[in-house]
């Protein structure tokens, strides 16, 4: 079985992230890059089916060098060969654009499953996986918690509002991933060794014959705005404060 | 690496440090950063949410997390591949004691496991020793103990070492009787490194299992803080040890002691430092986000200095520790796991830094206390209580300066080792003394012309005050010649001065490799920490060099001396307090120390 993992490389969840000079972008000193969370869940998945079924763990990945980093921690949870498409300025690119480079990257491949995280969590997006289904041809299966492989066919579980949806189709599939669909294993020491050896391939634009096609650019990026301090209620009485309570809810925050 | 040949242990205090043999880390490699990660993962993933459990001393959780430790190698970095390990460099090892520093007690009890317990087998065991206890210590299934204090037996472990061994009858077995204390992971491990006097002299170490009859452990010691770690007396009545577990040589146990104590103290250090870059954290988040005076406690100057000085100190432990590290590493290069003289060779490599290894048990243990008492502090009344981490990090913290020998026993070792060096001739010390008397009439701090380098005001500070410390103790040691080591007073301030010479050093060149790599501008962080260190460091070494100088000498001699000193020492001051500010910005913008592995 070939199963592709396509990787992003995003800030830390604990990065603090500031808007660069020009508005459009953020800041890139001092930051903590790491595979995407959602990501780390279709790593886990991919090894749990080669595990089962066997088959080759392909993890690809697009961007600067530095997504190198992201790719070895895959290979090190024990995937078996990685793909990067190195481009400096890919970072922040069209998440459709995206797609079609990484589709030309997986295609030759041959790949029975592309697992995806359901969305990055640095621009939550959550595209790039339905261009590259659409690209190749594929179904997708979006946000799943749970996947049942029988012959070709999978059957997968989504939540929706509570409930639970059940689909089914035939391999080749494009799968992207939710929390809750496993509990992803560290890279331990041994397989950190390992991934030393394995190999790492590296591809540019032109190696895939692409060129730059983004559809969107992004215009500006707006930083939260800054937490107003809170309001201590003031008053001598339980009565009092409840009153005063009751009246910078309705009359301030207007949520009574 | 170039075909020079590495710095001698101590050698630091007499020539200027070379950049390419003061490892730092901004040079680790891909793996030493995710190996990092993986460890930080485990700590925050599997070991914190258990802290509850853990303080309760719950030995299945305990065994459990070990056991899983070990499966991801984590316990298994300096143990042979041969021998079911990974047998990686020592800046591994660091890497991952400094992040399981994180975790209080079991940062001990995996110390105590990994290192005294379990580094005695890797260097003097044989094969079959190594082949029997090794996987299993790797693996985390069979937890190690170290056992040498005894209740009359603590500083001066060996000479007062009581515990004794005796030939059996028929030749098969040793038979051990007396009762170790303070025993780390006492109560849960299944082997111990045990030191006993073969007929009551010769001082050895034996690997006794806690299955051996006549083996038991008594109750746990209610402690202070590091309370999930087991501490428990070790028993030994008429026990059988089979003869094939003596360890290394009879009569060779104090190599062993003395070995597996210097990497004890360096990793130590380690852990101190993640300990140290963790309660910075916390006191920052807290800072953060407390309100009085309807502003953030982190907008006030005096939190900021404090969360600023808490970042320089932790910066220079962990150049102190990985430069240390490093060095071992490129000693120990080549050496073979299976070879015969291994044992030998690793006694020699490691022995060699003992200097640096005492420091950065020193310095290590005192950063972390000064972290966790600003932490406290940072959190006023709720520093106090246990409902926030900071009074068990405060309370977890104090252990480190007593064990792996107390700071004071380390601090003799500073001083005592170079003399020893000086004596045998293997650190040109006495000569750079004499070469010292004679320049220092012709020394003036006026003539000075500093090359056009970043920092080059602050290098050619350390390189004066690293003369102060020979100017020092070489006054002492011709006023007090065989009879220096009763002179304590004397020798703990020249411990301070070395430790803090070695200190600048590190992050100096650590500095200056920041700045190549990135540009002044990027690397700003790191000069005006050095900056600012080094302006602290000065006058505190001025003061220790002039109080020894006070007590050896009077009248006329001491004032020539002082002017001597008054000469190296000559230091304009920077604009300390600007430098900190710009740290605490760093600091407070990150969250926490702001230079990340
Ligand atoms: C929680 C815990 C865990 C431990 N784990 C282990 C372990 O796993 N294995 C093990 O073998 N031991 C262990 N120890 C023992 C520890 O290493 C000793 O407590 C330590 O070496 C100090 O010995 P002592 O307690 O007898 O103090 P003492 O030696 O009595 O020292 C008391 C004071 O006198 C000072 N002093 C002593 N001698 C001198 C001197 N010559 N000059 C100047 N000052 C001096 C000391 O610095 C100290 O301040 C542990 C201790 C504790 C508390």
């Amino acid at each position: 079985m070939n199963l592709v993992v396509c990787i992003k490389q995003v800030p830390d969840t604990e990065t603090q992230i500031k808007v660069g000079a020009d508005g459009k972008s953020i800041n890139m000193d001092d930051i903590k890059w790491v595979m995407n969370p959602y990501d780390e869940f279709g790593v886990e998945e991919a090894l749990r089916i080669k595990a089962d079924k066997g088959g080759d763990v392909i993890v690809v990945g697009a961007g600067p060098k530095r997504v190198t980093e992201a790719l070895r921690t895959a290979l090190a949870m024990g995937a078996d060969k990685a793909i990067l498409i190195e481009d400096e300025g890919l970072y922040g690119a069209d998440p459709i654009f995206v797609g079609k480079l990484l589709a030309k990257a997986i295609e030759p491949l041959n790949p029975d499953i592309v697992f995806f995280g359901q969305r990055a969590v640095d621009d939550d997006c959550g595209l790039a996986s339905s261009s590259v289904a659409e690209a190749l041809g594929m179904p997708q299966l979006a946000v799943i918690v749970k996947q049942e492989l029988d012959g070709d066919t999978i059957k997968v579980q989504r939540p929706v509002e509570g409930q639970t949806n059940v689909l089914s189709t035939k391999l080749p599939v494009c799968l992207t991933a939710q929390k809750g669909l496993n509990e992803p294993r560290y890279a331990s020491l041994p397989g950190i060794m390992k991934a030393k050896k394995k190999p790492l391939e590296v591809k540019t634009l032109a190696d895939l014959g692409v060129e730059r096609d983004d559809k969107i650019e992004i215009a500006a990026i707006n930083p939260p705005p800054e937490r107003a301090p809170g309001k201590v209620i003031q008053g001598e009485t339980p009565e009092e404060l409840a009153v005063n309570l009751a009246k910078a809810l309705r009359e301030e925050a207007k949520v009574i | 690496m170039s075909e020079k040949k590495i710095p001698l242990g101590g050698e630091f205090l007499l020539i200027p440090g070379e950049a390419e043999h003061c490892f730092v880390p901004e040079e680790f490699s891909d793996e030493h950063r995710m190996i990092y990660k993986t460890t930080v993962d485990f700590i925050e993933g599997e070991i914190r949410p258990n802290d509850e459990k853990i303080e309760k001393k719950d030995h299945a959780t305990v065994k459990k997390l070990m056991a899983a430790a070990g499966e991801l190698g984590l316990l298994g970095t300096d143990v042979p591949e041969a021998y079911g390990g990974l047998g990686l460099d020592k800046i591994s090892t660091a890497v991952v004691t400094e992040a399981f520093g994180f975790s209080g007690s079991i940062a001990v009890a995996e110390g105590a496991h990994t290192g005294i317990g379990t580094m005695p087998i890797v260097y003097y065991g044989n094969k079959e020793q190594k082949e029997k206890y090794l996987p299993e210590s790797a693996a985390g299934t069979h937890i190690h103990a170290f056992c040498l204090t005894e209740s009359g037996a603590g500083s001066d472990a060996i000479g007062g070492c009581r515990t004794k061994a005796a030939l059996s009858q028929d030749g098969k077995h040793y038979i051990l009787n007396g009762e170790k204390m303070f025993i780390t992971n006492g109560g849960w491990a299944e082997v111990f490194i045990v030191f006993a006097k073969i007929d009551g002299a010769d001082f050895s170490a034996f690997i006794v299992e806690r299955g051996m009859p006549g083996v038991s452990s008594g109750a746990e010691e209610e402690k202070m803080g590091i309370k999930g770690s087991s501490t428990t007396t070790v028993i030994f009545e008429d026990a059988q040890v089979p003869v094939e577990n003596l360890l290394y040589e009879r009569g060779k146990g104090h190599h062993i002691a003395m070995n597996v104590l210097d990497i004890g103290r360096y990793k130590l250090g380690a852990a101190a430092i993640g300990g140290a870059k963790d309660a910075l954290k916390v006191a920052c988040r807290y800072a953060k986000d407390r309100q009085q005076f309807g502003r953030p406690i982190s907008d006030f100057g005096a939190m900021r200095e404090k969360l600023a000085k808490m970042a320089m100190k932790c910066y220079m432990g962990e150049s102190v520790i990985f430069r240390t590290v490093g060095l071992i590493d490129e000693a120990l290069h080549g050496a073979d796991p299976t070879a015969a003289d291994y044992a030998d060779k690793c006694t020699e490599a490691i022995r060699e830094y003992s200097i640096e290894c005492a420091i950065d048990k020193v310095f290590g243990s005192e950063v972390l206390d000064y972290c966790v008492d600003e932490c406290v502090q940072i959190h006023g009344g709720y520093g106090y209580v246990s409902e926030y981490p900071a009074e068990r990090y405060y309370r977890d913290a104090r252990i480190n300066r007593i064990f792996e020998g107390t700071n004071e026993i380390n601090r003799l070792l500073i001083p005592g080792e170079i003399l020893k060096k000086a004596m045998k001739g293997k650190l040109p010390f006495m000569q750079a003394g004499q070469k010292l008397m004679g320049d220092i009439m012709e020394y003036s701090p006026l003539m000075v012309e500093l090359p056009d380098e970043p920092l080059a005001y602050q290098a050619h500070m350390i390189e004066m005050c690293k003369k102060a410390v020979i100017f020092v103790a070489g006054t002492a040691i011709q006023k007090f010649m065989q009879k220096l080591g009763k002179e304590q007073e004397l020798l703990m301030r020249c411990a301070d001065m070395i430790i803090e010479v070695f200190a600048m050093e590190s992050g100096l060149i650590r500095a200056r490799k920041a700045i190549a790599a990135k540009g002044e501008d990027k690397a700003r962080f790191y000069a005006d920490v050095v900056t600012a260190y080094v302006d602290e460091s000065i006058p505190k070494i001025d003061q220790w060099a002039k109080e020894c100088l006070s007590y050896v000498e009077e009248g006329d001699t001491l004032r020539t001396l002082l002017v001597g000193i008054r000469k190296l020492l000559k230091y304009n001051p920077v604009n300390g307090i600007a430098l900190r500010k710009a740290i605490a910005d760093k600091v407070v913008d990150k969250g926490g120390y702001p230079l990340e592995y």
